[in-house]
């Protein structure tokens, strides 16, 4: 008696000692996941980032300083002059919201943070979050210590860093939380059967949806699981409970978020659930009725049951198919279309190819942004199989679909990672496990308490605490490569651990062997820590508004950007118009707070064509265009002179074809001498007279006596030309934005009455008109 | 063929109704709830689909409040049957209480909704 109670209360104490250590390792990985994000602010300063995050905070002022009721009525009038923007209808909600109420819980608690400080700081504290629900995810799919791993990973993943740095204040930074939380509560309720997690997994749903579009991969995801569940025989009334009141309450609350409002009913993307909740209402008679009746009695019945279920599902399938054909576009918006098929985007809708987030991934960005896990991925899902539960197989499912949608579009890399993470968590963790229990079980001194240490998760806590802490970057893809067959051998051991107790002898590995595949695991840990920190601090970390460069006499920051900014804000009249390509819109409306023609939110394609049309017309005719819209400042943005390659230059065989797509005299050819673009002096004579060229490269030659474009790498094909229509009224300090005034009416007549030259140009404008003035 | 069907169809019937009324009655007064939700759910289909779905909201707050309804209690019965196994450290009581919190959750979403 007293001989079995020491050893229980030693168990006792040592769970207790464990969960305390899993709740402090956690807190860790929470200040981890926040400071390793914290580079941004260090190294540059506290700002928010790039271009979106401009907008979502522009919008989080007006909450905060309107309340919430001004904000779902808000009309904008700032943004598509003349068209204007409804902005509560047309955003998704959850990011500015949660921002909101952050401010006005530390107001209330009387702490003075300004909006800014909070939309800088909530990307990593919802970083921070995401880590733990992580852990929660993967302890529903396999135990605490998978669970403590993958949190850490997830922790310091690139691809997730790269989205969620301080400052960079986007849908994304809150989403990824809601996906993995929503993801838990799903896995959580299948594991229970309990209807209140059922009720929390819709709720966070709900919070998804408000988040980001994203939401449709959840939506897809979980019935594809039931169906998976239903069809390889795990069919349970816990997955009922955990489906069936998700669907309801799910599309109830989504449709109650304006933006999505009654799509959530209509669209393709959302058919599959309802698909599935039919059939799993089928399946569960089934079974209701296979419970209550005896083996024969039973197949007479599935005879006449699956014969009425058919026909019902048919007749269903019929009125869904009809419905989705009668709707135009089938039902689906072109973003999830090009999912389906990568190529649909770049062939049909330029405005969506345009975006470099939505392009296919290259090999090295996978490297990049997942580093190690891509490898431990494959050891992660063999050991999902062992065994395999419906949580397992979730995560199965979970990385293949992430893997082929990451494939399609750079952006859904996002969503990729949390599955990586998890998986390797699993992956490290069991490996851990293996190695250090047959290390224990030969160490002499503790083989009598092996037995029961043996599935205590701490001692692998440890190691991985240990792998954290020691940044030892001695590895190479040498001692990868012995990691891998190290994988391979070590897959066909991890099965015994269910059955402990006898099999135990055969899963220990000698005990050279573990020590050195442990030292091993460690480096390789090691090893992504040292990638992770270095793209937080080096790669993702840049605010993109202010740059900066290295050279061999020193740093230079270019702030260009928001000097040109503030040039507007505080020389221009309020009301003054300023149009830009597309990317410079949400910017121009937060920082310098004038209207503009177009901006990032691209709903109007005939809109940004028009602004690309005027952009790739001649002056003249630009400036008829550009006058019809009550233009008065036209802001280009031009890299040639410190060579800054994302300008509006290389951007501008996008306006083109955005252009041309709506407006057919602007014909992508011209633009291009031999298939190939070029702005040298083999360029073609449309390239040299059009707009975008003229008002980038003006007056610059002044600058070197060349002319030498240093992000095309070459002289520029015309260097010495006047401008008729614009006048240059501010170019930066380094040039990277210039700002020019259209030229008042009566200029341009007098011009015209003096040199009558110009009459190939008039007769294509005259041309252009009949088709271009009607929407105006 | 067609006289051993019907005669088959009728032993099932027989069969199915016998072992149906050996459930508790608590079961049986969920099952009538949960007719009577679908039973509603589709009236308002069919005048739906006499009059058509113009305010589409109150079409879609009514059918799912029905539904909803429905499915909720389908779980609720999952729960308190008794000879559900994986049930058994689940109180009914417990069980209960979350069938409420479902449906007030529910017909707060619904109300809404109405419009």
């Amino acid at each position: 008696m007293a001989a079995s109670d020491a050893p229980n209360g030693d168990v006792l104490i040592r769970n207790a000692f464990g969960s305390v250590l899993a709740f402090l390792i956690l807190l860790l990985i929470g200040v981890l996941a926040f400071s390793i994000r914290l580079f941004s602010v260090i190294k540059y300063e506290s700002v928010i980032h790039e271009f979106d995050p401009y907008f979502n905070y522009r919008v989080t002022q007006f909450l905060t300083k309107n309340g919430i009721y001004d904000f779902w009525n808000w009309f904008d009038d700032r943004t598509w002059y003349p068209l204007g923007r409804v902005i509560g209808g047309t955003v998704y909600p959850g990011l500015t919201l949660t921002a909101g109420t952050l401010y006005w819980f530390l107001h209330s608690l009387n702490i003075p943070l300004s909006v800014e400080t909070v939309c800088v700081f909530t990307a990593p504290i919802f970083s921070a979050f995401a880590s733990w629900a992580t852990y929660l995810l993967t302890k529903e799919i396999k135990g605490v210590g998978a669970g403590l791993t993958a949190a850490a990973l997830l922790a310091m993943v690139p691809s997730y860093i790269s989205r969620s740095v301080a400052g960079s204040y986007d849908n994304e930074a809150v989403a990824i939380f809601a996906l993995i939380f929503t993801f838990y509560l799903y896995i959580k309720t299948l594991n229970t059967g309990s209807l209140f997690y059922a009720t929390l997994n819709s709720l966070s749903y709900f919070y998804m949806v408000c988040s980001w579009g994203g939401y449709t991969f959840i939506i897809n995801l979980i019935p594809m699981h039931v169906l998976l569940c239903i069809v390889t025989g795990r069919y349970s009334s816990r997955l009922y409970i955990a489906y069936a009141p998700l669907v309801i309450l799910g599309t109830l609350l989504a449709a109650l978020v304006p933006v999505v409002g009654f799509n959530a009913v209509m669209t393709s993307e959302h058919f599959a659930s309802f698909l599935v909740f039919i059939i799993i209402h089928v399946v569960a008679l089934v079974y209701y009725i296979k419970g209550i009746l005896s083996p024969k009695m039973f197949k007479v019945a599935l005879a006449l049951v699956v014969s009425i279920g058919l026909a019902v599902c048919c007749a269903m399938v019929a009125v869904i198919i009809a419905l989705v054909a009668s709707s135009p576009t089938k039902g689906w918006s072109g973003r999830s279309l090009s999912l389906l098929d990568p190529t649909y985007a770049s062939k049909y809708i330029p405005i969506i190819a345009s975006v470099s987030e939505h392009q296919p991934p290259t090999w090295p960005s996978y490297f990049m942004d997942i580093n190690v896990l891509a490898f431990l991925i494959p050891a992660g899902i063999i050991a999902c199989f062992s065994p395999l539960s419906d949580a397992s197989l979730f995560a199965v499912l979970y990385i293949v679909l992430s893997v082929y949608f990451s494939g399609v579009m750079v952006r859904l890399m996002l969503v990729l990672a949390p599955a990586a993470c998890i998986l390797s968590g699993i992956a490290l963790s069991q490996a851990f496990d293996v190695f250090t229990r047959s290390i224990k079980f030969q160490l002499p001194s503790l083989s009598d308490h092996s037995h029961i240490d043996a599935r205590d998760a701490s001692s692998e806590k440890v190691v991985l605490d240990d792998t954290i802490k020691t940044d030892k970057n001695e590895d190479t893809p040498k001692e990868r490569m012995t990691k891998r067959s190290k994988k391979k051998e070590k897959e066909p051991v991890e099965k015994p651990p269910t059955k402990f107790q006898i099999k135990k002898r055969l899963s220990v590995l000698p005990f050279e062997a573990s020590i050195i595949a442990v030292i091993l695991l460690v480096l390789l840990v090691a090893f992504y820590v040292v990638h992770c920190v270095w793209a937080a601090a080096e790669a993702y970390s840049a605010p993109s508004i202010v740059l900066t460069s290295h050279s061999n006499d020193g740093l230079h920051v270019f702030d260009d950007f928001r000097e040109a900014y503030a040039w507007l804000s505080h020389n221009t009249d309020v009301d003054d118009k300023v149009a830009s390509w597309w990317d410079y819109g949400y910017q121009t409306t937060a920082m310098a707070n004038r209207t503009v023609i177009v901006d990032n939110n691209t709903w109007n394609n005939t809109h940004i064509a028009t602004v690309g049309t005027a952009m790739s017309s001649p002056e003249k005719a630009a400036w008829e265009i550009f006058h019809s819209l009550d233009v008065k400042y036209v802001l280009v943005v031009f890299g040639g002179l410190v060579g800054y390659p994302s300008d509006d230059i290389n951007k501008f065989l996008w306006m083109v074809r955005i252009g041309g797509g709506v407006f057919p005299h602007i014909k992508e050819p011209d633009y291009l001498r031999d298939g190939q673009y070029r702005i040298d002096s083999m360029a073609t004579p449309t390239m040299l007279n059009c707009l975008m060229y003229k008002l980038s490269y003006y007056r610059f030659v002044e600058t070197d006596g060349k002319a030498f474009d240093r992000v095309r790498r070459t002289e520029i094909g015309k260097k010495y030309f006047k401008l008729t229509h614009f006048e240059e009224v501010f170019t930066t300090h380094h040039w990277m934005v210039r700002i020019y005034k259209l030229k008042p009416p009566k200029n341009r007549i007098r011009g015209k009455n003096k040199k009558s030259k110009s009459k190939t140009s008039s007769t294509t404008t005259s041309k252009r008109k009949g088709t271009r003035r009607n929407p105006f | 063929m067609a006289r051993s069907t019907s005669k088959d169809a009728q032993d099932l019937f027989r069969a199915l109704w016998s072992a149906y009324s050996a459930t508790p009655t608590n079961l049986k007064i969920i099952d009538l709830y949960v007719m009577y939700a679908v039973f509603t759910a589709l009236i308002q289909v069919v005048y739906m689909a006499m009059v058509g779905s113009f305010p589409f909201n109150s079409f879609l707050s009514g059918v799912l409040s029905c539904v909803g309804t429905a499915v909720l209690a389908v779980c609720l019965r999952i729960q308190v049957n008794k000879e559900n196994k994986e049930f058994k450290d689940l109180a009914p009581e417990r069980a209960f209480a979350d069938f409420v919190l479902c449906n007030l959750v529910l017909h707060l979403v619904i109300m809404n909704f109405l419009g």
